[in-house]
């Protein structure tokens, strides 16, 4: 049965205008979500899985920033010509947002209670008592104990994992359709990471919100998506179930990323492999594909020309050349499905 | 709190005793003596060197005076005759006070408005426009401006009264050639510190919630944009309370600003001590209450309860 789908992200291209000239930090993103589906937006740094989350909240500052062409479509309407006064109504009631660093995030000059209830009040109509009651009730199920006197606290009061706990709480007071996790375990250490992850599939499946998370972190990936998008230099790459990404890998990009994590399953002394190089100036992306200068697969044709997407299942599709039936066969380094 | 204002208040004796102390022995320093501007005999000198208690050695002298500052008495002025130092500062205070109350209250809320203004208009007109008056502000002595509105507004155009402290049309001119300066450097410091914090992730957190921008504007930007503002309001309240020399000068107020200069040139070495205390214990008080009223703004440095 298709299931319905919560956003569609089409062809999606954002610019930057800087003194320097158009920084091209996304070229042409296309992706879907379906109901309470969480999905994994994957790629180091720089490579547009900040600005494309934000910008489907349109929240990169404009100008400079700018949503060249593309289509946005939540809920079966296109948003991405909203105005101003129409995305205020969205965001916060119907999608909300974790962000990394939940020191910096959260107001220090305000208790934790009132942030959580300026959202209900604004959507909700609610009074501020009954919004406040509603904050109390958001600490608790997001496991914040004592809830009624930590509604009333200063951020600086909370550690950082209760911090990241009452972001969330605040992203999801008006229970939005859709949350976007910008990196929202990178700056806990590990245990808290792992704790927040639990949290939010719990709340996923409590709430049945569908999730967006965006992380580099491909461990905190495979335990909390369904789906991930390895996203290269403003464009997808690879795209696949979890199963597909971490096992069968086609995308030279993902194996780079997958040989650079440590496993538990690798065999002994089986060495992290670096991906050398650096990512290509997004002034000035190259014609042909943006890893073909890293890549040690590369080929002619991937200098002179983009890949176009090879599907190799109806959920999987990756953007290189060696996907290609004239494609030379490669060794690849990443066991291959079966192989688990 | 209370073992915080306890430890305060002693931080504070210290300091106005190192006060006290210093400038009781740098004002000896300098050449001269408090009678040499009049012509006297040097009979008539030598005896009121004794009545004054100027001949004993300086130890004792900072003994008697010490023991006197305890009583809270300051001593006779050695220049208006038969006048207590604690009187003039009680007599000339108000109309300092007041004049200072007042360009405060003009400068704060007239600098944070330009500041928010400028900010929330980056790079723009209005940006321009209020950061070219900061920097006329800031730049033009207060005697210029003094001088110059004085001039203009007095003297050509005759709108308002040219000097002298009566009503409130008297008031005018000098609060805004006090406030002038103040209101600059509020104005400068409040733009930077609003574009600070625009850039700050709890603004993105506050428009994720779908506030609209006037909502984040005031409840988010401008409550932490305040903090460095709150912070240089201590020196600036006692400085522009306690009186200054020029434009009480220029516009025949009857303050305390006069003093401190006459004093000096005099030699008044109870006047120059007495002012010093003055001042030093308010700008002391100011910046005691700033922390307090810091702690009121920011919960992070709230002092234990």
């Amino acid at each position: 049965m298709e299931r319905e789908k919560i956003l569609e992200v089409k062809d999606l291209h954002v610019s930057f205008d800087t003194y320097a000239g158009e920084v091209k930090a996304v070229r042409g993103v296309s992706f879907y979500l379906n109901k309470a589906e969480a999905i994994a937006i994957v790629g180091e740094s720089g490579c547009g899985k900040s600005v494309t989350a934000q910008s489907i909240m349109k929240l990169i500052p404009m100008p400079p920033g700018r949503i060249k062409s593309g289509n946005i479509i939540f809920n079966g309407v296109d948003i991405t010509k909203f105005s101003d006064k129409k995305m205020e109504a969205i965001r916060g009631s119907e999608m909300g947002m974790i962000f990394q660093d939940p020191m910096t995030s959260l107001n220090p000059t305000m208790v934790v209670g009132k942030q959580i209830a300026e959202g209900l009040i604004k959507h909700q109509h609610l009074s501020k008592k009954e919004a406040m009651t509603r904050a109390v009730e958001m600490l608790k199920l997001v496991g914040i104990p004592n809830p009624d006197k930590r509604a009333g606290q200063y951020p600086h009061e909370f550690s950082g994992g209760m911090r990241q706990r009452a972001m969330i709480a605040i992203a999801l007071a008006c229970n939005p359709k859709l949350l976007i996790a910008d990196e929202p375990t990178t700056a806990l250490d590990v245990t808290i990471q792992a704790q927040i992850l639990d949290l939010m599939k719990e709340l996923k499946s409590k709430l049945d919100t569908s999730i967006i998370l965006i992380t580099h972190d491909l461990g905190v990936v495979a335990d909390m998506a369904e789906r991930i998008i390895v996203m290269y230099a403003g464009k997808v790459v690879e795209s696949g179930s979890v199963e597909d990404i971490f096992y069968d890998p086609q995308h030279p990009y993902t194996w780079g990323l997958l040989k650079s994590v440590p496993r538990l399953d690798a065999e002994n002394k089986e060495q992290l492999v670096p991906i050398t190089g650096t990512p290509p100036d997004l002034f000035a992306p190259p014609k042909g594909c943006a890893f073909a200068a890293r890549c040690k697969y590369s080929m002619e044709i991937c200098y002179e020309e983009q890949p176009c997407d090879m599907e190799y299942n109806k959920d999987h599709f990756a953007a290189c050349w060696l996907g290609h039936p004239d494609a030379p066969k490669v060794e690849r380094p990443i066991k291959g499905r079966g192989v688990k | 709190m209370v073992r915080y204002i306890g430890k305060r208040f002693v931080i504070s004796l210290i300091t106005i005793w190192i006060l006290a102390t210093l400038t009781f022995f740098l004002i000896r320093l300098l050449p001269g003596d408090p009678f040499t501007s009049e012509k006297i005999t040097p009979e008539i000198k030598a005896n009121m060197m004794k009545y004054y208690g100027l001949d004993k050695p300086l130890p004792v002298q900072y003994a008697t005076y010490m023991g006197n500052l305890l009583k809270g008495d300051m001593g006779y002025s050695l220049r208006y005759k038969n006048r207590e130092v604690n009187n003039i500062i009680a007599d000339a205070f108000p109309a300092s006070a007041d004049l200072g109350l007042r360009s405060l209250v003009f400068s704060v809320i007239l600098g944070l408005i330009l500041g928010i203004v400028a900010a929330l208009n980056h790079n723009k007109f209005w940006d321009y426009a209020c950061m070219v008056i900061a920097v006329i502000g800031v730049s033009v002595p207060s005697f210029v401006v003094g001088s110059l509105i004085q001039y203009l507004f007095g003297i050509k155009w005759k709108l308002l009264p040219v000097a002298q402290w009566k009503s409130f049309a008297h008031t005018i001119m000098p609060t805004f050639a006090l406030g002038l300066g103040t209101l600059a450097l509020i104005a400068r410091l409040m733009r930077t510190s609003m574009l600070e914090v625009v850039g700050q992730d709890y603004i993105k957190t506050a428009k994720a919630k779908g506030l609209s921008p006037a909502q984040v504007t005031i409840k988010h930007q401008i409550r932490n944009a305040i903090l460095p503002v709150v912070t240089v309001l201590g020196p600036l309240v006692a400085s522009l309370l306690t009186g200054t020399f020029v434009i009480e000068q220029i516009f025949a107020i009857p303050g305390l600003g006069r003093h401190y200069v006459v004093s000096i040139q005099n030699l008044d070495y109870t006047m120059v001590m007495g002012l010093t205390i003055f001042f030093g214990a308010f700008l002391v008080l100011m910046n005691f209450l700033v922390d307090i009223a810091y702690g009121l703004v920011d919960p992070r440095i709230r002092v234990g309860k």
